[in-house]
């Protein structure tokens, strides 16, 4: 996969060891995380819409990993979402004590991602037999029988809603979750398992053939897919502390098949470029009213005519790639070891 | 008995709706193995157009009905020649995305020029029969009726036509098909023309059953649809018409007897679990991959 | 004890019996070829050896163990790996990741190793890298490392797709059309390629061919099929004069 920059990268190769631009990006961006609440020298208004951002970094960087990485045709994550929201919520506002809840947040939102985990797992298994439309349908179904239960759940407020929760998101936490989302994913992608789903996308059958366990890749995939949708939708729930399945409609689930498809299909940058653009041109369109909701279906269009592999494509930023892959060339052996080479 | 009775009648009123807007999707599907996620949103335009003639244009049935089809069939038509069109060869994923795009666009574009739900007045004189226990009302004869005879229609075309032989030509091989003199943009322009406005009779006949209309209509209405084909077989006609009936049914027997509110959740638990033991439909095959 | 043993082996699609009664023993290093007319159901066989279909009845084993029924990515496991009469590369894929991806099996680190990147999932992912350019340089394809395998050649297609299915270190390699699509010239530098894998992967091969050429100059057995049956099985000499093969693919004699 090409990287951008050579110049960039020759810089990079400068610097000292342990000075790497990502780590530094990465602390600087933690230490920011910090400040910026504390202080409020940024308006609090684009420090809501920071935190939408990350939100829906993580959502576009999971959905992408199913339905880039792998090529499948996931329609529901919202439901996802969803399950994770309203775990989250419930622990949090009916099960810790009131006092504990800013302590016990983190919990919560694991709570939140492990329930989405364990559905997405269920919804791993239709994907041995069926691709491609049908499992679009599947997916599709899943998504509104989470939001049909929700609303038929009186404990959890039906359609009225749930509310309750305490504002306990905060950039920190957002910075936190959308690295670490970031992170696994990047792993998986770049992890014997991360070759596994790109092969299941190129050719399913070549890839069984070739030793790889799809079921267990394709388990895995949407086992950290739902997690991380989960986890959003946690905190998602804590930021504007009350959620109702109407939020987490097949409306939802197309703004993130946006993102992902915008900022480009199997592409870790893509995702996070997808899911920046369509936050921040959401925000910024916010005078048009409701015409903006006409224009941005419309800008999906001409992107898919004119270039449907979105803005990355399948190209990555050099940063995630580990260095091992990145490098790998640098392994040619020798010209000596070719002698007994194949005719 | 006579309950049963009619919720039929009530069920085969729902079902003819969904089958009309199946057939939508199952014919573009059939053409050109893509789901048309907007056509539940084309639905809605029908259903809309209805309401302009009705309110605004004054006109009867019959002229409501021939303005609903006309108007859908040519969105229909432009939709496909400009956004479907330049991706045939590409990833199936492009289509589907465009299609949903096309779809939030049709919603959002109407929800702008319509923000409050509309009323359709009635346009067709309120009669009802009864016999016996059972109450039949003129508009479920005209509803029902009508599908039928569209549906009839339809697989006539299908069936004995030259441009239905085309159109089946087509959904067999679609790189043979031009090489053997099929004209295929006109035949895959007229495929949609005729399923999309089978959608625009679906939403004038649910303008007359459910007059409250609004521009997110389509997207329930249309993924029941949309369902009934797959149930059915997607790709398959007559498969269409009778998963719109058996959703229909499903639905009707699911308000009858369970909280309203489970109606939706039985649907589409319903779906998945007949696409886990027959995911190819009731009249659908399963197509062997060559290895 | 036979490397690969096929008894009785019968596979219908629906009414269609495209295999019938077949009967297949391969030993070790062993270099056999199945050919016969189109349609005879040789890919068939492979499909079936491979686990891509479940046969209907029947027996396959591997060094005594039953495979047949087993998910495709076990039997790669228990040694046999396969190309694809039109060559199913991961297209997208550079030279290097087709070949890294069916490394898959020789690495045995899990899911939450893989997710922190822990020491042993870097250790044995640089033994992948290592095992996977020492297999493309034999095949002398490290020039090409970083394509996507979609820019090559056909014939370094061809042969990607070779090493791809060595990758998983199989007892036997089943070869589905290798020379389609080749000239005389490059059909002989196959048949040395072949040769040479045989011996340096210490492997049994069985290929699925058309071109006599090749069929006739590397074969030590051939088994013919016509119509999902075995018509003729033996050395090449005796298959040329066989009369049923020749009357399978050139059409009975008049009168």
């Amino acid at each position: 996969m090409a990287y951008p920059g050579k110049g960039l990268a020759l810089l990079c190769r400068s610097l000292p060891k342990g000075w790497e631009p990502g780590r530094i990006l990465l602390a600087a961006g933690f230490a920011l995380s910090f400040i910026i609440p504390a202080t409020d020298f940024i308006d609090q208004y684009v420090q809501l819409v920071l935190m939408y951002i990350g939100i829906n970094i993580i959502l576009s960087v999971s959905l992408n990993l199913v339905n880039g990485y792998m090529g499948e045709f996931s329609l529901g994550h919202a439901g996802f979402m969803a399950i994770g929201a309203y775990v989250a919520s419930v622990i949090s506002v009916r099960v810790f004590p009131a006092w504990a809840a800013v302590w016990l947040f983190p919990a919560a939102v694991v709570a939140g991602g492990a329930a989405s985990a364990l559905v997405g797992l269920l919804v791993a298994f239709p994907s041995f037999k069926t691709r491609g439309d049908y499992l679009a349908i599947v997916t599709l179904a899943f998504g509104m029988i989470v939001k049909s239960a929700i609303e038929n759940i009186g404990a959890l407020g039906g359609p009225r809603g749930f509310l309750g929760m305490d504002r306990l998101t905060n950039l920190p936490w957002v910075f936190f979750w959308t690295v670490l989302s970031v992170w696994f994913v990047r792993n998986l992608v770049y992890s014997r398992f991360g070759r596994g789903v790109l092969s299941i996308r190129e050719d399913e059958i070549a890839s069984e053939l070739s030793g790889v366990d799809t079921r267990r890749v394709k388990m895995l995939a949407f086992v950290v897919s739902s997690f991380f949708a989960g986890v959003a939708g946690a905190l998602f729930a804590h930021l504007l502390q009350f959620i109702n399945p109407r939020v987490f409609d097949i409306i939802k689930s197309t703004d993130i098949l946006i993102m992902v498809y915008l900022g480009g299909i199997g592409s870790l940058g893509g995702s996070i470029i997808g899911a920046v653009i369509y936050t921040v041109l959401l925000e910024v369109l916010r005078p048009l009213g409701v015409w903006r909701m006409v224009l941005m279906p419309l800008v999906l269009v001409l992107l898919m005519l004119y270039r449907p592999k979105g803005i990355m494509g399948l190209r990555e930023f050099s940063w995630f790639v580990p260095r091992a892959d990145l490098f790998s060339r640098g392994l040619r052996h020798s010209k000596k070891d070719l002698a007994d080479g194949a005719p | 008995m006579s309950y049963l009775l009619q919720q039929v009648l009530n069920a085969l009123q729902l079902g003819s709706i969904y089958a009309l807007i199946a057939l939508g999707y199952t014919m573009v599907y059939g053409i050109l193995t893509m789901i048309n996620f907007a056509h539940g949103d084309l639905f809605m335009v029908g259903a809309f157009l209805c309401f302009l003639s009705v309110l605004f244009l004054k006109l009867p049935f019959v002229a409501t009905l021939v303005v609903s089809m006309l108007g859908t069939a040519l969105l229909g038509v432009t939709i496909e020649r400009f956004a479907y069109k330049p991706l045939r060869g590409a990833p199936r994923v492009s289509a589907i995305i465009t299609a949903l795009g096309v779809g939030l666009f049709l919603e959002n574009f109407t929800l702008a020029l319509s923000p409050y739900p509309k009323h359709i007045p009635s346009f067709i004189p309120n009669t009802i029969w009864t016999l016996g226990e059972i109450s039949i009302s003129l508009l479920q004869v005209v509803v029902i009726a009508l599908s039928i005879v569209l549906m009839v229609i339809l697989d006539l075309i299908v069936r004995r036509t030259l441009l239905g032989m085309a159109m089946r030509a087509i959904s067999w091989d679609k790189t043979v098909a031009p090489l053997m003199g099929v004209p295929v943009d006109f035949v895959i322009s007229a495929t949609f023309a005729i399923g999309t406005s089978l959608g625009g009779v679906a939403g004038v006949l649910y303008g007359l059953c459910y007059p409250v209309i609004d521009p997110y209509m389509g997207i329930m209405v249309g993924w029941k649809a949309f369902i009934s084909a797959v149930v059915g077989g997607i790709g398959n006609i007559r498969g269409a018409m009778i998963g719109g009936y058996i959703l229909g049914a499903v639905e009707i027997l699911v308000v009858a007897f369970l909280p309203s509110t489970y109606r939706d959740l039985v649907v589409f638990a319903l779906l998945l679990v007949l696409l886990v033991f027959r995911p190819y439909g009731i009249l659908g095959k399963a197509t062997v991959q060559k290895v | 004890m036979a490397l690969l043993e096929i008894r009785n082996l019968t596979h219908r699609f629906g009414g269609l019996a495209a295999l019938t009664d077949f009967n297949l023993r391969i030993g070790k290093k062993e270099l056999a070829g199945i050919i016969g007319p189109n349609g005879a159901g040789k890919t068939t066989v492979f499909n079936l050896i491979t686990g891509v279909y479940r046969p209907t009845s029947g027996t396959i084993s591997v060094e005594g163990k039953r495979i047949d029924g087993l998910a495709p990515n076990r039997i790669t496991s228990l040694g046999i790996a396969r190309t694809f009469q039109n060559i199913r590369l991961f297209k997208d894929l550079s030279v290097l990741d087709n070949v890294r991806t069916a490394h898959y099996g020789q690495a045995s680190y899990g899911a939450l190793p893989a997710l922190f990147r822990l020491g042993r999932c870097r250790r044995e992912e640089a033994g992948i890298i290592d095992l996977s350019m020492k297999l493309l340089n034999l095949f002398q394809l490290e020039a090409y490392a970083e394509e996507p395998s979609r820019n090559l050649p056909y014939g370094l297609q061809r042969r990607l797709e070779i090493a791809r299915a060595l990758a998983t270190r199989p007892k036997l390699l089943l070869l589905d059309e290798p020379a389609a699509g080749m000239n005389p010239a490059e059909i002989a530098k196959l048949v040395e390629l072949i040769g040479w894998v045989r011996e340096e992967f210490d492997v049994a091969i069985l290929l699925i061919e058309h071109q006599m050429r090749l069929v006739m100059n590397i074969c030590e057995r051939l088994i013919v099929l016509d119509f999902g049956a075995t018509i003729a099985e033996g050395a090449p000499s005796e298959i040329r004069s066989d009369s049923k093969v020749l009357a399978a693919y050139l059409g009975e004699e008049e009168g």
